[in-house]
């Protein structure tokens, strides 16, 4: 059975209760808007890209604990990384929402996804959202809105 | 003579032997959808395993009763509402949300152009605001709001002013979100000094509330059967007689014509003209069992059993959480249903449903399909508890200490 404490960690409560990275960036850095209809969560993510490195990071918005701290974790995660550091991340990060029939299982995560977990650091105390379904959406707000503010960045001359 | 025992009602709903989480299901849900009881379930059992066919076609035996199913059960929808009019008042919807579709597409359309005005309120589900900013698109007609006060009532007020222009008003019995029973029977009588129609949202009204067509005089009714310990997938559509008469049909297909040529139709008479395809016939069996159900416990004696429920939740929630947890709706049981939407202090909705989810304690958190309300109050979303007749103080109880242990994990 799914535990409570899987999804509430103590780091996710802590993230959720004094967000990091909160505020908003002046252009040029780019905004981005993401919305869960569903719930009604929104979120602003803002990123200022220098040399290929993402420079500063900053969100807004309102949303549930898994959302917030979501987005608050993404940021430290991501702030000052390459652009190449960062979609790695991205996608590690995504794996780890994706739903395997070993995270349902009470045997826990594989060996590889062990590893895995491990690089993502504070991250991984988001990996028991994967055993609430409905919440993985909350999760991913953030970095999905991310996705797009990188795919909208323009062209490198 | 009716009888109403709350703790009979739950012996008669199979899924109340849930256990949930290691706990035994707290359902809190009826304004979303309410459980079924046996006989509703059986008499769909019945039908599938005796009586299955389509209806309106056939001559053999089972069609004949199948078709007597389905036509009963606009009988037992007849006699629930008190149409005078009868059985040819009723047609059967997939749902409240299509009622409401064919209200605006079909007379909508038909009898509202350019300038006139539909007036809803700020408390209305989407089912009874989105079909007429359609119609706003199509036919150019005007949307206006009735505006909802600061203690959750409707803010009639300036009400003369809002009924200029106005052709139909279109509120709900009762609301989802905020449990405001609105006064039907004074709009109708408005809206009929103005020349207008008027209709009504009985999604949650009919099932907690005595609905008798005759005394609110309105026009037009939509509801579903599963808020009333029905089957989902049937909505009721009602109107008088008279109006359905000059309505035109609204989905098209088998079953709602008269006759097809090569050159075009020509639509059913009565309320088939607006059942296009195979209707929900099942569904039809389950509904009249779910009338002679609710009947029998008398809707009084849910009334009035529902407002004890709801006296007592509302206090102690104002008692136990020193002002942590606030009621978004009218704090006291006048002319208030039992739906309880909470807004906790520092913890979002999802985060207090989820945590309740542990305790087997089923609430919804959302927007409830009313953004517009949302908005009006300055919230994204509440957690909302809804009481049905087989709910107990002791799930309130539940409800309470789930309640507290969600506002001391995120303190």
């Amino acid at each position: 059975m799914a535990n409570l404490d899987d999804l509430y960690r103590e780091i996710i409560l802590d993230h959720y209760r004094s967000p990091r990275n909160r505020g908003e960036l002046a252009p040029p850095a780019l905004r981005v808007e993401g919305f869960n209809p569903l719930c009604g969560d929104e979120i602003v993510v803002y990123v200022q890209v220098e040399d290929d490195v993402l420079a500063d990071i900053k969100l807004t918005g309102h949303g549930c604990s898994i959302s917030q701290s979501s987005s608050s974790l993404m940021s430290a995660a991501v702030k000052g990384k390459s652009l190449e550091q960062v979609r790695e991340t991205i996608t590690t990060f995504k794996q780890l929402m994706t739903v395997h029939e070993s995270h349902l299982s009470d045997e826990g995560a594989t060996p590889d996804e062990d590893a895995d977990i491990r690089r993502l650091g504070e991250l991984a105390a988001l990996a028991g959202v994967v055993k609430f379904p409905v919440r993985i959406k909350c999760a991913t707000l953030a970095w999905n809105t991310l996705i797009q503010a990188l795919d909208e960045l323009p062209a490198q001359a | 003579m009716t009888s109403f025992d709350p703790q009979r009602v739950r012996t008669d709903i199979p899924l109340m032997r849930r256990v949930i989480n290691g706990r035994p299901i707290t359902y809190l849900d009826s304004g979303a959808s309410s459980l079924t009881p046996r006989t509703v379930i059986e008499a769909m059992d019945r039908y599938y395993e005796n009586h299955h066919a389509n209806v309106h076609r056939g001559v053999y035996q089972t069609a004949n009763e199948a078709t007597a199913i389905y036509e009963g059960a606009r009988e037992a929808a007849a006699r629930f509402l008190n149409a005078t009019g009868g059985s040819e008042e009723i047609v059967f919807t997939k749902n409240a949300t299509e009622s409401f579709n064919l209200l605006a597409r079909s007379w909508g359309a038909k009898f509202l152009s350019h300038g006139d005005v539909v007036l809803v309120s700020e408390m209305e589900h989407h089912a009874n605001i989105v079909p007429w900013f359609q119609l706003r698109d199509s036919h150019g007609v005007d949307v206006r709001f009735i505006p909802v006060s600061d203690d959750y009532r409707l803010d009639l007020s300036n009400i003369d002013e809002l009924m200029r222009g106005v052709k139909l008003v279109s509120v709900t019995g009762m609301s989802n979100v905020l449990g405001t029973i609105n006064p039907i029977r004074e709009l109708a009588d408005m809206a009929h000094a103005h020349g207008a129609l008027i209709a009504v949202d009985g999604a949650q009204s009919v099932a907690h509330l005595p609905t008798d067509l005759v005394d609110l005089d309105v026009d037009f009714m939509a509801f579903s059967a599963h808020k009333m310990l029905g089957p989902t997938g049937l909505g009721i559509f009602w109107t008088r007689a008279e109006i359905m008469e000059a309505m035109p049909p609204f989905l098209g297909g088998g079953g709602m014509i008269k006759d097809v040529s090569l050159d075009g139709y020509t639509p059913a008479s009565g309320p088939t003209r607006f059942e296009a395809g195979t209707p929900p016939i099942a569904q039809t069996a389950g509904f009249s069992a779910a009338v002679t159900y609710i009947e029998g416990l008398g809707m009084d004696n849910i009334a009035a059993y529902e407002k004890e429920l709801t006296g007592d939740a509302l206090t102690r929630l104002a008692l136990e959480f020193s002002g942590r947890v606030r009621v978004i709706g009218p704090a006291d049981t006048l002319d208030r249903g039992g739906v309880i939407s909470l807004d906790v202090d520092g913890v979002h909705p999802h985060d207090v449903a989820q945590v309740l989810d542990q305790f087997g304690v089923c609430v919804r958190p959302g927007h409830h399909c009313a953004k517009p309300l949302m908005r009006r109050f300055g919230l994204a979303a509440t957690a909302r508890a809804s009481f049905g007749p087989y709910s107990l103080v002791s799930d309130t109880d539940v409800l309470l200490e789930a309640l507290g242990h969600a506002v001391k994990m995120f303190g």
